[in-house]
């Protein structure tokens, strides 16, 4: 417990835009649930909408790199190798430190955020797209091709499809993690729930950082489960199991 | 090629297939005709290349020399995806695509050929009544929901979508059961009577090839011909040792099991009392009234027809006088 409580700031009067709300918000008490409910339209609400357009751009531009980079190495083999590397290697760059790294090229704004952003996602999304279309039954492959299906028929009507939960299983890895990483943008600039989080580390106001912490798991939780409800929804098949007599 | 027609004739002509530089080709030289509705089978030792001669003929593997025709038609002169379109293609793992329901996956080629929806739904439920599936339990069904019997039926009725001239079968029953690979063999030889169309069958099975085969080519190592016979012509003269071999030695018994008895003269029913011989029915294999004689210690048995009366008699003797009588000739 007590390791937790010194995860807070010292109780006591030490903000001075918190002027209006009751006790517990001139206090600086850990919680105060009125003080949020008041606040959360005017000062989270807006934060909410940026972490969501944050994380939405990223997954998409990552995805459509990521995609088509795993269908070039799906025909193609000997791109595998590179394309895996470069992904790897942005994965592998602290997150703060890429931020620094890219501010002098790209500026202080949402486009560097963005960069970031993008590069971790680049892997996952590689990874599952590539292995989803490499799983594809050979038996389906060969049915196909001997029934005289196109190759691009090929791809579109039977090996995308058959690569969906793997390619939907990426998706769902790099959009939980870019809602946490894009809490870390804030550190370039105030943009996203990383903006109270960052703010209230600076200030020792506990409301809003307990406030716009709970407010990027929630919403990491949410995308979570909308995604898998997507997915079920797109691949009735892959859960369809019964008895066969 | 087109979907009315019913059976095509395929002849390969002088059919060479060599991969690379390697001198040793996987089929050499092979021809054969293949007549308009038969089932022809393809057997051989592993290297033979059996599934080799198949794919060729739907350039699944380029022909490296000679020609294969469809018809007259050769199969190098056709779009590839036209060709494959108008041939039925089932395989021993079946191939059932795992994210389309039954319904869909027996709709593939006559989407592809552009059939409108009612069409090919109406389609897809004659197809399944055709293999014994009923239409309402299991067009919506997906592949992981049947048995793996079911699932080659559903892959027959694919194929068969959009009434293909021709089928190529590798090995489709390998993978069953043997209760079901039966059931599903003699309901394909009854399909097969009723469409007539021309099927190139693929096994290692040479009681399959000999049960399902209307002509059976047996190849040898290095893709060469052995014998292109009658199914009673190889068990009853085998070109030579190593199809003798091949076929096994009781092909004498299994020439037996190709003929029933009201298919061949029988003696009359002898006058004395014939309650102590065993009887046996009119649709017995000769196969199985030898082996009632030698079981039950009797010299012959007693025929019984369908109306339950006796029709004949037949001995040991008579038995061992038709394998060494029909030498060569086709009984039917």
């Amino acid at each position: 417990m007590t390791a937790a409580v010194t995860l807070f700031a010292q109780e006591g009067p030490v903000i001075p835009d918190f002027g209006r709300g009751d006790e517990c918000i001139r206090e600086n008490g850990k919680f105060c649930l009125n003080w949020f409910l008041d606040e959360f339209v005017d000062r989270f609400w807006p934060r909410v909408v940026e972490h969501i357009e944050l994380t939405v751009i990223a997954v998409a531009v990552g995805f459509v790199i990521a995609f088509a980079a795993a269908l070039v190495a799906y025909r193609w083999s000997r791109f595998e190798l590179p394309f895996a590397n470069v992904s790897a290697l942005f994965y592998t760059i602290p997150s703060i430190a890429l931020f620094q790294i890219l501010v002098p090229i790209t500026g202080i704004g949402w486009f560097t955020v963005e960069i970031a952003l993008v590069s971790y996602t680049l892997l996952i999304l590689f990874r599952n797209t590539l292995t989803g279309l490499r799983e594809v039954p050979a038996e389906a492959k060969e049915a196909a091709e001997g029934m005289g299906l196109t190759r691009r028929q090929s791809l579109l009507q039977i090996e995308l499809p058959l690569a969906a939960p793997a390619i939907v299983a990426g998706i769902r890895v790099a959009t939980v993690t870019t809602i946490s990483l894009a809490t870390v943008g804030a550190f370039i600039t105030p943009l996203g729930l990383g903006a109270p989080i960052f703010s209230a580390i600076q200030t020792g106001a506990n409301t809003e950082f307990v406030a716009a912490s709970l407010l990027a798991i929630a919403l990491a939780l949410i995308a979570d489960a909308a995604i898998v409800f997507v997915q079920r929804a797109l691949t009735p098949w892959s859960r369809a199991r019964s008895p066969a007599t | 090629m087109g979907a009315d027609s019913t059976a095509a004739e395929i002849v390969l002509d002088h059919v060479t297939k060599r991969y690379g530089n390697s001198a040793r080709p996987a089929i050499d030289d092979l021809s054969l005709t293949i007549p308009a509705g038969e089932i022809c089978v393809l057997i051989g030792p592993s290297g033979g290349g059996k599934t080799t001669a198949m794919k060729m003929i739907n350039r699944l593997i380029a022909i490296t020399e000679g020609d294969i025709t469809i018809d007259g038609t050769s199969v190098r002169s056709l779009e590839l995806t036209e060709l494959r379109r108008g041939i039925g293609y089932v395989i021993q793992q079946i191939g059932l695509f795992p994210h389309m329901t039954v319904e869909d996956n027996i709709g593939t080629v006559p989407r592809l050929l552009g059939w409108d929806k009612k069409r090919i739904r109406a389609r897809a439920r004659e197809l399944l009544e055709l293999v014994g599936l009923d239409p309402d339990e299991h067009a919506k069904r997906y592949p992981s929901q049947l048995s793996g019997g079911q699932r080659q039926r559903v892959g027959l009725a694919r194929a068969m979508a959009a009434d293909p001239p021709l089928m190529l079968m590798d090995e489709p029953f390998g993978a069953i059961d043997p209760i079901t690979r039966e059931r599903l063999q003699n309901d394909f030889l009854r399909l097969h009577r009723e469409l007539r169309k021309t099927v190139v069958f693929v096994t290692h099975d040479i009681d399959e090839a000999i049960k399902m085969g209307d002509q059976i080519c047996i190849l040898r190592e290095g893709g060469v011909l052995a014998q292109y016979d009658t199914p009673e012509a190889i068990l009853a003269a085998p070109a030579d040792e190593f199809v003798a071999q091949f076929v096994g030695t009781d092909r004498g018994l299994k020439r037996l099991a190709l003929r029933r008895l009201d298919e061949v003269e029988l003696l009359p029913v002898p006058s004395e009392d014939t309650s102590a011989t065993p009887a046996c029915s009119s649709k017995t294999s000769l196969r199985d009234a030898l082996s009632i004689m030698l079981t039950e210690g009797a010299p012959g048995v007693v025929v019984v027809g369908q109306d339950g009366g006796p029709t004949g008699y037949m001995t040991f003797d008579v038995v061992s006088r038709l394998l060494s009588d029909s030498e060569g000739e086709r009984v039917t």
